[in-house]
């Protein structure tokens, strides 16, 4: 058979679709699935806040309009949360932040078994959340816990402090599992945002004279705004709406003093079985992490970088 | 009793509703949606009466087997409670027994957490598939469970063995308005655990019989060098309820609302209790890590020697003298709970029992599930973790002879029991109580303020 006697017949093409349709086509299962489970659950969240609904009460909903938002934005144990979410977020926020600098300063310096660091660095962050708090119960608990053990050995404590059973101590040992576990989270974000620096700017300026905080705080900082700022809305909005590790470590207590907003929620919800409250604070501390999403974002404009 | 389907289909969806926008900021879950199922009068099938399962009562099985379908296969989905009495492989035992006499009937038991098994009954059973056959119902549930349709009233098919041969105070767990809603499983409360080397190291021979000789014990035992003589489970959460409900007893005051929804717990035995509970606190006679410590946290205290006394549940006895777990194994005695004044002990009603419910499609195979592991033969099958409820087995030496102390110690507290409040708003209250306790606790607020505080919460919490 010689080569080149068979000829393709030519394809019947048909009119091709316009591009937005394909586009539509590819676009459309994944917009129905986040349709269903995204804002149609989120409509009727809506929808419900705005009537008095109780689980242990099927049958009597009467419509309160916006009631339930009104109830609590006057309830002093909304606020009193509120401001215990803001405390823990801020606190974490800029401890988690200023180590995570640090240690990405740190990861970046050129160092045998560097690769063993950045391993270990990491681990915190790899371990899940409630290992994360039982871990950190352990080490708190007045009686046998290592804490204790380690600061009355050194001699920094005579006795054993109970670090969860305070009101004054038990928020702070909350953060420090936080900070603990989160830290390493900012610190490899940071690094990226650090290898990103032409090295020949470090260069030219020790030429100029300046010094390791010079450089530090002319060009390392600077840089690294944009990446700080997606860092602070990352761990911000994670922050305010902490739940796992406080349920873990303290529950709430004691006496309600490391109840944060999510956790108020979730009694609420949850406990109480009051719907129509639950899906009130569910859209008011959503609207709290968005409105704190956009002062980061305008910030992030201002610094002539946008993450679009 | 049955719940329309565009009904429990809404509920579903404001669960999933909620579910979303709540944990929208935490982490969601969501529901499914229901399938009504015939009332629990209605006969499941007019099937020949089953043989008499191993282990059960007569009376249980001639009660529940009046209607029981002995040849259709099916499942009986059961949610229970992990514990250490009636553990998984208990209750494995009780099932292969159940299945061994009904053959038919497979059991597919789920076992929760306790600080899971009310959210997940009323998740499941209103929100979500109702997929329970028997739910596990602790005694301040009736009334809420009941207002919110989730259990089936059983008082005309309770055998007459039970009624007559079960504590009084067991059926308190199971009751609302005069009507039983569950078959009592488990009867417990708490009892005064106490370390004997430490008692008598202080010159204290025999344990106090009120809360002012705990009191002057724990001073003399903290004169010895324990620098906390007393540990209690005082988290906010439900443990610290039942503490201060037994305490409240004790100092005469059981009573915590009127019929009229009128708060009583701020005064008399409930104010007296916080009261008391304060002051051990500033005496340095009680763990102030007690606040953020569960039952399983005393034992875990009490079994490395570090406190004298506590009070727990039955399984803490066998934790705090098992040679494995406790470095003072063998030095660990129990007695009644004190009580103080004219009362001579008193005991908070941990008991709990097993509700049938409403969506239920087999009522009468699940009734008769429940009477098989509350018979009188499945009740002494682990005495040493749970007693029986049953009071003939308190008579029966082969079953006291393990801790005749324990047994003598339960009689007497058996029979004067007390129920923390039977209110359906009770989830509402307990959150609100447990508050209140750790503020005074912590020094935040008085005995009186805090609990005064809640009083005038409770029109909220009962609209």
């Amino acid at each position: 058979m010689a080569v080149g006697t068979l000829r393709r017949a030519p394809l019947k093409r048909s009119k091709p679709w316009p591009e937005t349709w394909v586009a539509a086509a590819f676009v459309a299962p994944a917009a129905l699935v986040i349709f269903l489970v995204v804002v149609v659950p989120l409509a009727r969240a809506a929808w419900m806040s705005l009537f008095d609904i109780e689980l242990t009460r099927p049958g009597v909903e009467p419509f309160v309009g916006l009631g339930n938002y009104l109830t609590q934005l006057t309830s002093a144990g909304f606020w009193d949360s509120v401001f215990k979410a803001l405390f823990f977020t801020v606190v974490t926020t800029v401890l988690e932040l200023s180590l995570g600098v640090g240690l990405a300063m740190l990861m970046d310096q050129p160092m045998r078994l560097r690769w063993v660091l950045r391993s270990l660095v990491i681990l915190p962050w790899a371990l899940p959340t409630i290992v994360n708090a039982l871990m950190w119960r352990w080490i708190d608990n007045a009686t046998y816990g290592s804490l204790n053990a380690l600061l009355t050995q050194v001699g920094a404590l005579h006795d054993y402090v109970p670090w969860l059973s305070q009101d004054t101590t038990a928020m702070w040992m909350v953060i420090i599992a936080d900070v603990w576990k989160m830290t390493p989270f900012c610190a490899i974000l940071i690094l990226a945002g650090l290898q990103g620096i032409d090295r020949e700017l470090f260069e030219a300026a020790r030429v100029d004279g300046a010094g390791t905080v010079a450089i530090f705080r002319r060009i390392i900082l600077p840089l690294l705004t944009p990446i700080i700022l997606i860092v602070l809305v990352l761990r911000t909005m994670e922050a305010f709406k902490v739940f796992d590790i406080i349920w873990i470590m303290t529950g709430g207590g004691p006496a309600s003093s490391t109840q944060t907003v999510a956790i108020y929620a979730y009694r609420t919800a949850y406990q109480g079985y009051d719907f129509g409250q639950g899906a009130a604070l569910g859209y008011l501390i959503a609207i709290a992490i968005m409105l704190l999403a956009a002062v980061y974002l305008w910030l992030l404009r201002r610094t002539g970088t946008t993450t679009s | 009793m049955t719940r329309s389907v565009a009904a429990t289909r809404g509920i579903a969806w404001r669960l999933l509703g909620t579910a979303t926008a709540v944990l929208f900021v935490a982490s969601a879950c969501s529901s499914s949606s229901a399938t009504p199922s015939p009332a629990f009068t209605q006969p499941a099938a007019s099937q020949p009466a089953a043989s008499q399962p191993a282990g059960a009562s007569p009376a249980a099985s001639a009660a529940a087997s009046q209607a029981i379908d002995t040849t259709t296969p099916m499942t009986l989905n059961v949610l229970l409670m992990q514990q250490a009495a009636y553990s998984a492989s208990d209750i494995q035992a009780m099932d292969d027994a159940f299945t061994k006499a009904y053959p038919n009937i497979t059991i597919n038991p789920e076992l929760v957490s306790y600080d899971s098994l009310h959210d997940k009954i009323v998740t499941a059973q209103v929100g979500g598939s109702g997929k329970y056959d028997v739910v596990l119902m602790d005694t301040p549930w009736p009334a809420e469970l009941v207002t919110a349709n989730i259990v089936s009233d059983i008082t005309s098919k309770v055998p007459a063995d039970f009624t007559s041969g079960v504590f009084d105070s067991a059926w308190t767990a199971a009751k609302y308005n005069g009507k039983v809603y569950g078959v009592p499983w488990i009867n417990d409360t708490k009892f005064f655990f106490y370390n004997t080397d430490m008692f008598a190291k202080a010159g204290i021979a025999t344990a106090p019989k009120t809360w002012d000789e705990v009191e002057a014990d724990a001073k003399l035992i903290k004169a010895t060098g324990v620098k906390y003589p007393i540990t209690a489970s005082w988290k906010q959460a439900e443990a610290v309820i039942c503490d201060w409900t037994q305490l409240a007893a004790a100092f005469g005051g059981s009573d915590f609302v009127d019929a009229s929804g009128k708060a009583l717990f701020n005064q008399g035995g409930g104010l007296a209790a916080l009261t008391f509970m304060k002051k051990l606190i500033d005496e340095g006679l009680v763990d102030p890590a007690s606040l953020s410590q569960t039952e399983d946290d005393v034992n875990s205290v009490m079994s490395a020697g570090q406190s004298a006394m506590a009070l727990n549940w039955t399984y803490g006895l066998s934790v705090m003298n098992d040679p494995t777990k406790s470095k003072v194994a063998g030095k660990m005695k129990v007695a009644p709970s004190p009580g103080e004044g004219s009362v001579t002990t008193s005991g908070v009603n941990g008991g709990m029992s097993l509700a049938v419910t409403t969506t239920t499609k087999h009522p009468n195979e699940a009734l008769a599930y429940a009477l098989f592991l509350a018979s009188e033969s499945s009740q002494e099958m682990d005495v040493a973790n749970a007693l029986p409820m049953w009071k003939a087995s308190f008579d029966n030496t082969n079953v006291t002879k393990g801790n005749p102390d324990l047994f003598a110690a339960a009689k007497i507290q058996f029979a004067g029991l007390v129920a923390r409040p039977v209110v359906p708003y009770y989830t509402k209250l307990s959150n609100a109580l447990q508050d209140a306790i750790q503020q005074t606790l912590l020094g935040k607020k008085t005995p009186q303020q805090a609990l005064d505080d809640v009083a005038a919460q409770l029109p909220t919490f009962q609209q």
